[in-house]
């Protein structure tokens, strides 16, 4: 086409190869050799920057993987934790694990659909405009709050003798301890991550790709349950596994509103809800108690636990590195 | 760069009739030596794909839209000032014109999308089959005036649920596949892609090539069984190639249904069109055949604009 437009429309001409070929360039070290030198000190510095952190990472999860290969043993996976003065006495950290689990399920099913839909909101709606900012302001702030205070509020509010039904209660006193309650302050912990990244997978989306399916007579909420949201699938899977990944890894408001006991202790008769309304622990308020610094100190199964932790986290984020990729490959131009 | 030859580029061959063949088994022609050059920069490059489009028939027209003194305003600004002129099943109406002078905006009023833009406000009358189009739903009349984008914007499903969802009602799932199967085999038949997709109509859309997922779009729009089928710009992301298949679709589908083309390729409008309006910020400085237009404009400016004085 370049060709043609040159030539005017009658002769095209031939580019003609250059007599000899640019020189491709080596490396950013062979092409840095010309800059100043406050060029080169700040190149220096961005790469001993990169590799120190890549150093101090790699230590922390060496760190990790050889205490826990030392001290992780297969029972410890199937047996729960029991009182005792020697660390071979201890158990192992069934509860907990499970309670991680149940953390995890009650938190992602409360802040992916609200997330799913406050992103929706947001980025398709968002009117009045004031709200909008409001609400987004809102994810903000939840997004900086520290889990800490988020757990005091979780405390206050489940305390109230009409949420007693969801807690721990004795002889009229509303303890305010339990997975309903942790899970639901987790949620909170949650949200940022389902909102920002589902309303990024969606602002992504182009707009003619709505367009799109107005122009064949559909209206807005079809084309945001069959268009849209299957398009973002990938971000919204990204945003319930990093809200997971949060959630999993809080100690504060699980030491604040599970309890401390390291087993389930149920509540009721009803099999699995006297559990959810009982208390119990997590791996991480396991490690915290079992900590060298914990009130239990058993360091061992603190490094087993913390080793067990650490995986599943990594297996967490290489999920969200396939669907990243993934929401990358299909494309429209 | 004169324009004096008539704009219906000569076929290259006796064999290319009518709608026999599929065009894209013919061999590629060069741009060289053929003779047919250029208009304007913009064309060079497809006047050689115009020569291979094959005669075509005089096909009978059926009024659909009438535009009656339609203005477009974004806020304080007018995008289209008093357009008037017919819409017609059986021929192409191409819209040609520099960039900025209203031709999609034109083209998007005719399904009110333009009513998506907050800003934008609309008077005059437009009239679908003699009913006056803002008194209809926006959805019902979208399914009877279908648009084509300029990027190909398949939905990121299967090729099958592409056109399927254009059949159900809504966001529903019903009715299922089997009894849907006829309608979207026609519906891709009539986009010319059924043979190259009917052994795996599960096929990612996304993963289609550009021509083809154009076409895709063409279908979906197709499927709602519409009378006017608006295609702004629907080749100015394709390869010379798919462009030509569509060029062809085009010219044939305009006997089943009224077609409005946008397009800044002035060669492209020369190929496909049978009436061509040309627009200049925002006015519609002249509305006649496409022999007329390229073969003997009776304004100055259209003169200049398709004899590539500007644009």
């Amino acid at each position: 086409m370049t060709e043609a437009m040159l030539g005017g429309g009658s002769d095209p001409i031939l580019p003609t190869p250059p007599s000899s070929p640019p020189r491709a360039r080596r490396s950013a070290a062979g092409s840095s050799s010309t800059w100043s030198l406050i060029d080169r000190l700040g190149l220096a510095f961005a790469w001993s920057l990169g590799l120190l952190f890549c150093a101090i990472t790699a230590a922390i999860v060496i760190f990790l993987a050889v205490q826990g290969i030392r001290f992780l043993r297969p029972y410890m996976l199937w047996t729960n934790p029991k009182v005792s003065d020697t660390q071979a006495g201890s158990g192992g950290f069934l509860d907990p694990m499970l309670g991680t689990f149940i953390v995890s399920a009650i938190a992602i099913l409360i802040a992916g659909p609200v997330g799913v839909g406050v992103a929706v909101w947001l980025s398709e709606y968002a009117r009045p405009a004031g709200l909008a900012r409001a609400v987004e302001s809102t994810i903000e702030m939840l997004a900086g709050a520290p889990t800490v205070a988020l757990a005091l509020f979780g405390v206050l509010l489940f305390e109230a003798p009409v949420l007693g039904f969801l807690s721990t209660t004795s002889h009229g006193v509303v303890y305010g301890y339990s997975f309903f309650a942790a899970g639901a302050i987790l949620s909170l912990v949650a949200l940022p991550y389902v909102v920002s990244s589902v309303r990024e997978g969606l602002q992504a989306i182009p707009n003619h790709v709505r367009e799109a399916s107005y122009a064949v007579g559909k209206t807005k909420i079809a084309t945001i349950r069959r268009v849209l949201l299957p398009a973002a699938r990938p971000s919204v899977i990204t945003g319930n596994m990093l809200g997971i990944g949060h959630v999993i890894g809080d100690t504060a408001i699980i030491l604040l509103l599970l309890g401390d006991t390291q087993t389930f202790q149920g509540v009721g008769h009803v099999p699995l809800l006297g559990i959810l309304r009982g208390t119990g622990s997590t791996l991480t308020s396991y490690i915290f108690d079992n900590a060298p610094t914990g009130a239990l100190n058993q360091p061992n199964k603190a490094y087993a636990a913390a080793f067990v932790l650490l995986l599943i986290v990594l297996g967490l984020n290489v999920i969200v590195d396939v669907f990243g990729r993934r929401s990358k490959e299909l494309r429209w131009s | 760069m004169e324009l004096n030859r008539p704009p219906r580029v000569r076929r290259l061959s006796s064999a290319a009739t009518v709608t026999a063949r599929p065009p894209r088994t013919e061999a590629p022609t060069l741009v060289n030596g053929n003779g047919a050059g250029t208009v304007n920069g913009a064309g060079a490059m497809s006047s050689f794909v115009g020569a291979r489009r094959p005669a075509r028939p005089t096909v009978p027209t059926i009024d659909r839209m009438q535009v009656d003194q339609l203005s477009i305003a974004y806020e304080s600004k007018l995008a289209v000032k008093s357009v008037s002129l017919p819409i017609r099943q059986g021929e192409v109406l191409a819209l040609i014109g520099p960039s900025g002078c209203g031709k999609t905006t034109l083209l998007r009023s005719l399904n009110r999308l333009t009513e998506l833009t907050k800003t934008a406000s609309l008077t005059g009358s437009i009239t679908l089959d003699g009913t006056d189009i803002t008194t209809m739903e926006p959805t019902a009349l979208r399914r009877r005036v279908t648009m084509v984008f300029q990027q190909p914007n398949p939905f990121p499903m299967s090729v099958f649920d592409n056109v399927a969802y254009v059949l159900r009602d809504q966001a529903k799932r019903r009715p299922r596949r089997d009894s849907l199967r006829p309608q979207v085999e026609t519906a891709l038949a009539r986009a010319g892609l059924l043979d190259e997709v009917a052994d795996n109509l599960d096929h990612p859309a996304l993963r289609l090539s550009g021509g083809q997922q154009q076409r895709l779009c063409i279908a979906r729009a197709l499927a709602a069984q519409p009378e006017v089928l608006l295609l702004d710009e629907p080749c100015s992301a394709l390869d010379p190639r798919s462009t030509a298949v569509i060029e062809d679709l085009v010219v044939k589908l305009r006997e089943q249904v009224a077609i409005v083309i946008v397009t800044h390729n002035l060669q492209q409008a020369s190929r496909v069109a049978d009436h061509v309006g040309f627009m200049y910020l925002g006015e519609l400085v002249e509305y006649a055949s496409a022999a007329a237009l390229f073969g003997s404009p009776k304004q100055q400016r259209t003169k200049d604009y398709v004899s590539g004085a500007f644009g």
